[in-house]
């Protein structure tokens, strides 16, 4: 056990470099991110493109390792990828030869579950995405709301303890992505899972959180944390909806800003 | 109709070639002397798989089945061989950073060396052996299995891997259950390339490493000059070497099925 551990995940004095090819220095994506996200909670991370949300969420997922500071799940330090936390990538990184069922058991299958009963819970997950008629549909043939719910579906059939989402959302039409923004939340809902999820847009952060971290541009530091208390699913058109937006539209444009003046 | 059309273009260039191939005889453009007509190599093709008139054929009647049968064990034999192996080198260099710096430089350094080249050698080793030829036909065909499996295993998206790895899947079953499946479309890419390879050399090491096959009747009736012997046993090596790469596309469309609509159709 290491550190103090508050939240589901804690983040302490993180920091990453990317040493340049060959030469000395490097790029500082990230530079000392403090962060908790609690238990049952969405919580959205917001920045311009190029500011380390992706760097971050590497780190999360186990996938990257942090040049200093250090990231812990349920007081765990965070090494290297596991079922426990659920990614969803943005380019939905479904295994093209498996048909959908057999993509949302892989990692039932994987995690040592006998076949009958990864079926069962895997039909029960492509029932709760609204993947029902396309079990035996190879990925390229869906399209990209379909191939998205799929990769939900995936990392839901493993009861992760929480789920990084990056970007989800940012490859689909407008309005395939407000109709899969619903969707999330209510599957969420019904599952009561913690989200960590990253995006660049402020009506997608609002919607969705119920805090939203403002990242700096880079190096990348938490600039601030809205809390959204409003109750789901969000008017986007209120009053309460529009001032956070413009609290939020103030603080990023501050960033982008900044990152052109770099 | 769209069928019949279909069925016609298939078959309008060989049977214009077969025409000009006995007009040309018939008005003695080339001698007939050096190339026969094409009816008289079909019959005397139909004697040698079927037997004839112990006048006519007298020296081939039915052995073609024997012949065809030798040739195509040695490349089966081959061909597995330079499979197992190919496949094997190809995944271990492909994914290991020792295997790389093991064996890497010397399969380049071996690549380059032309099969022909290794043809004395495995005479002198071997002798003249079914495994003469065997070992030149696995010569050829490793290095574009191991080559194309080597890059297929190379262009993995690295998302693949981590996508399986959050999933929960262990070190060691990521190969078996993200590596191989994705590689597997250009594995087959290389076992049709080497397949190809393996009939052409066949043929060169019966002409001098062995006492039967397709290879040793072309040589046999150069000596005797049978030029329909000749033809005949290309033809039939073509038709082996076409009905190989029928059986490999057809295991691959079995294996790799999913890639269909992901790449380009030709237009009507
Ligand atoms: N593997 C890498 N090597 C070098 N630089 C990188 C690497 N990954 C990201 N970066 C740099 O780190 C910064 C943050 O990248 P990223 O986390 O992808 O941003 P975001 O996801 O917020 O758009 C960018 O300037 C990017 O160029
Ligand atoms: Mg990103």
């Amino acid at each position: 056990m290491t550190g103090a551990a508050s939240g589901k995940i804690a983040i302490r004095g993180l920091r990453k470099v990317f040493a340049d090819r060959g030469g000395r220095g490097g790029t500082v994506a990230l530079d000392g991110i403090d962060l908790d996200v609690q238990e049952g909670e969405f919580f959205c991370l917001l920045g311009p493109s190029g500011c380390g949300k992706t760097t971050l969420l590497n780190i999360l997922a186990g996938f990257d390792q942090p040049t200093g500071g250090e990231a812990l799940l349920d007081g765990r330090r965070i090494s290297a990828p596991g079922p426990d936390r659920g990614v969803v990538f943005q380019e939905y990184a479904l295994f093209p030869w498996l048909s959908v069922m057999d993509n949302v058991m892989f990692g039932l299958i994987e995690t040592g579950t006998p076949r009958p009963k990864a079926r069962e819970t895997a039909e029960q997950y492509i029932a709760l995405t609204g993947l029902r008629g396309f079990e035996k549909s190879l990925p390229h043939q869906l399209s990209g709301g379909m191939r998205q719910r799929v990769s939900l579906a995936r990392v839901l059939a493993n009861s992760p303890e929480i789920l990084l989402l990056d970007e989800p959302f940012a490859a689909l039409d407008a309005q395939t992505r407000l109709l899969m923004q619903r969707e999330l939340i209510k599957i969420i809902q019904s599952v009561g899972k913690t989200c960590f999820f990253i995006t660049h847009s402020i009506d997608e952060a609002i919607f969705l959180g119920t805090r939203v971290a403002i990242m700096t541009a880079r190096p990348g530091r938490i600039k601030k944390i809205l809390e959204v208390t409003l109750p789901y699913l969000r008017d986007v058109t209120s009053s309460e909806f529009n001032a956070l937006k413009r609290e939020a539209l103030k603080l990023i444009e501050e960033e982008v800003e900044a990152a052109g003046r770099q | 109709m769209r069928w019949q059309q279909e069925q016609v273009r298939r078959i309008a260039v060989p049977l214009g070639l077969v025409l000009v191939w006995e007009a040309a005889v018939r008005l003695q453009l080339v001698h007939s002397a050096f190339v026969p007509r094409p009816s008289v190599v079909a019959i005397n093709w139909f004697y040698w798989i079927a037997g004839g008139p112990e006048e006519v054929a007298p020296l081939y009647s039915a052995t073609w089945l024997n012949h065809v049968l030798s040739s195509t064990e040695r490349v089966m034999a081959g061909l597995l061989i330079a499979t197992v192996v190919g496949i094997v080198l190809g995944i271990l260099v492909g994914r290991f950073r020792a295997a790389e710096q093991l064996l890497d430089p010397t399969l380049q350094v071996l690549r380059p060396i032309p099969v022909s080249a290794w043809l004395p050698f495995a005479v002198v080793f071997f002798g003249i052996k079914n495994v003469s030829a065997i070992f030149l036909i696995f010569i050829g065909a490793i290095f574009p299995i191991y080559l194309n499996t080597y890059h297929g295993v190379r262009q993995v998206d690295r998302i693949l891997i981590r996508a399986s790895q959050m999933l929960g899947t262990k070190s060691h079953r990521i190969l078996w259950r993200v590596i191989l499946p994705a590689a597997l479309p250009a594995i087959f890419t290389g076992l049709r390339l080497a397949a190809g390879l393996a009939w052409v050399l066949v043929i060169v090491s019966e002409m001098l490493a062995v006492k039967s096959g397709l290879g040793y009747v072309m040589w046999d009736a150069y000596f005797f000059m049978r030029m329909d012997m000749i033809i005949a046993a290309m033809f039939s090596v073509g038709l082996m070497g076409f009905l190989t790469d029928r059986v490999i596309i057809w295991i691959k469309d079995w294996f790799t099925g999913w890639t269909q609509g992901l790449t380009m159709e030709p237009v009507q």
